[in-house]
């Protein structure tokens, strides 16, 4: 590549980057060192001064089995919401990408909850499955004889705050799948046509695969989404119970820290959900990596 | 054979269809119930069909807010506005500088900005909840605008966008610029700025969205009722303990807090899909 033409000056460069670095340096690289260094600490008793100890907050949380439980339930409930509003959503994406009428209404009407908030996603189904007033609990009671209350059943809190990140998921998953597939070559797809394959063949063999990098960007957007970005849900909906049947990772980083106070616990969680989102970058990252060229 | 066919081209539709209904049924409940009486709608099965006292409940909430809140939808309506808008905007004007900087400029800590930059992807606020609140704390910004907007103004996304966009504007324009004697600012706000029109809507939207949905943010740092948003509001007329949720004013606050996101969705479909789509190099 030949030199590009650049403008040449010391000073403005610097300028113009430097609202940015501040930021970064304030509110996030001396945080995420703050949460380093209070996870190699514990407070006293009375809260007065800092004691180092080493590994032990991680240790602790290693040996704390409502930690591992709680580091075992994110991961179901990631693989879940992932798996789950993925499937719909490619599903949903090559039906409406098909030359139908009215395929500009369908596509409009399932994309517009993204900009749903995760926390209103919550409120619906909360208010949907509302052991007292919720339409779906009453059903499920009268007509099934499920007897549904997710403040006091584990498994039903689980499956209700699956349906409720999935749903909210659905829309994200099926914009990047449709842009997928409209970038698939029809001529790809008619000649296997024309050879006889059937539909089924035909999405299995030449369209899925080459939907390959697509399905990988939206598994690590899903399971990043699913791991962080789920608090709301959460928050408002079980409360990380009943016990602990619900405490994602995030949510149990809010609770020790903020309502426990337990400071060097809960550092030791953040730089553990820190390796966490790292390592799925990276995994990210080192997929598209070709596209990257800095 | 016909039978199949019909079969056939009736299948995709049917499918849309049910996937639209359970999309939508949650939020036709949830209108129904905005326009409810509490008493009717705790008189289970609530009704599935709108009732009469809209006006009524939106009145309330957007004057009064639940009877334990203390914040009406009004002043909730403007602090999501301003903490999304802040966002936005903030994050689009930082990243516009910062991706210029990178990429029409040859200086020393280049790269090392990129990076650094590029980092910040690996920090959500969820890993560092607690320092970063002291950190606002410290400087005296919990309860404030600024503490809501400053911390959240970082977009790796954006500056990749950015960047993105700028590598492939023709460097002859930027030369030819210089000849003319304008100087590189000029060449930044007159130029490049209304030449990235596209991209810059395309971020509006997605930053807007997610600046208007932020929660656990604004949870940590806001505490008194006038810098609530709305979905902090929601949240705490629901935490009502033992006594009774005023479903039908937590109902309409909840319909107030989707309009403008969705509105700014639809709206801008082709700019907010092209956003979300080219992000993902």
């Amino acid at each position: 590549m030949t030199k590009q033409y650049e403008f040449s000056s010391k000073g403005l460069p610097y300028i113009l980057v430097l609202p940015q670095m501040v930021i970064v340096a304030v509110f996030f690289f001396w945080p995420a060192l703050q949460a380093i260094y209070q996870s190699l600490y514990v407070q006293d008793a009375f809260g007065l001064s800092l004691i180092f100890v080493g590994f032990e907050n991680y240790v602790k949380l290693f040996k704390d089995p409502s930690y591992i439980d709680s580091l075992v339930r994110s991961f179901v409930f990631s693989g879940l919401v992932a798996f789950s509003a993925m499937i719909i959503a490619l599903f949903l994406a090559v039906q409406a990408n098909r030359k139908i009428r009215g395929a500009t209404f369908y596509k409009t009407m399932l994309v517009w909850p993204y900009a749903v908030a995760t926390l209103v996603a919550g409120v619906l189904w909360l208010f949907l499955f509302n052991p007292n007033v919720g339409i779906i609990a009453y059903f499920l009671k009268h007509s099934l004889g499920i007897e549904w209350n997710h403040l006091l059943k584990a498994g039903q809190a689980f499956l209700l705050v699956t349906i409720a990140a999935s749903w909210k998921q659905i829309s994200y998953n099926f914009v990047f799948f449709l842009a997928g597939l409209q970038n698939v070559p029809l001529n790809l797809v008619e000649a296997a046509a024309i050879d006889g394959a059937s539909p089924m063949r035909r999405f299995w063999a030449i369209i899925f695969p080459l939907l390959s990098p697509t399905t990988f960007y939206l598994l690590v957007m899903n399971l990043v989404y699913a791991f962080f970005e789920t608090f709301p849900i959460i928050h408002q909906v079980t409360w990380g119970g009943p016990g602990q049947a619900t405490s994602i990772l995030v949510y149990k980083v809010y609770k020790d820290g903020v309502i426990n106070l337990d400071l060097g616990g809960s550092a030791a969680q953040s730089v553990i959900l820190m390796l966490i989102v790292v390592g799925l970058t990276v995994l990210q990252f080192r997929f598209v990596e070709r596209k990257v060229n800095y | 054979m016909v039978e199949r066919s019909v079969f056939k081209r009736a299948a995709p539709h049917a499918f849309l269809i049910v996937a639209i209904v359970v999309i939508v049924f949650p939020i036709w409940v949830v209108f129904v119930a905005s326009t409810r009486t509490l008493p009717e709608i705790l008189r289970a099965p609530m009704p599935v069909l709108p009732g009469s006292h809209f006006l009524e409940n939106y009145r309330r909430a957007i004057l009064e807010g639940s009877a334990n809140l203390g914040a009406s939808a009004l002043t909730m309506l403007k602090n999501s506005l301003i903490m999304a808008l802040g966002i936005a905007v903030g994050k689009i004007v930082v990243s516009l500088l910062a991706s210029f900087s990178i990429v029409f400029f040859d200086f020393r800590l280049r790269k090392f900005c990129f990076w650094t930059i590029f980092i910040t992807l690996m920090l959500p606020v969820e890993v560092r909840i607690m320092p970063t609140y002291k950190v606002v704390a410290d400087l005296g910004m919990l309860d404030s605008y600024w503490g809501l907007i400053l911390p959240m103004i970082v977009s790796a996304t954006a500056v990749f966008l950015f960047r993105q966009f700028f590598m492939s504007v023709p460097r002859e324009i930027a030369e030819a610029s210089q000849i003319d004697g304008a100087s590189p600012m000029q060449f930044f706000g007159r130029i490049l700025v209304p030449m990235t029109r596209t991209p810059i809507a395309a971020m509006f939207v997605i930053q807007f969205i997610y600046g208007w949905n932020q929660y656990l943010w604004p949870l940590l740092i806001t505490t008194k009722q006038s810098y609530y948003t709305l979905l902090i509001g929601i949240n705490r007329m629901l935490a009502v303990g033992d006594a009774q949720a005023e479903w039908q004013i937590i109902m309409a606050t909840t319909l107030i807090a989707m309009v403008p996101p969705v509105l700014v969705v639809i709206l801008m479909q082709k700019q907010f899909v092209s956003g979300m789509t080219d992000t993902e190099k």
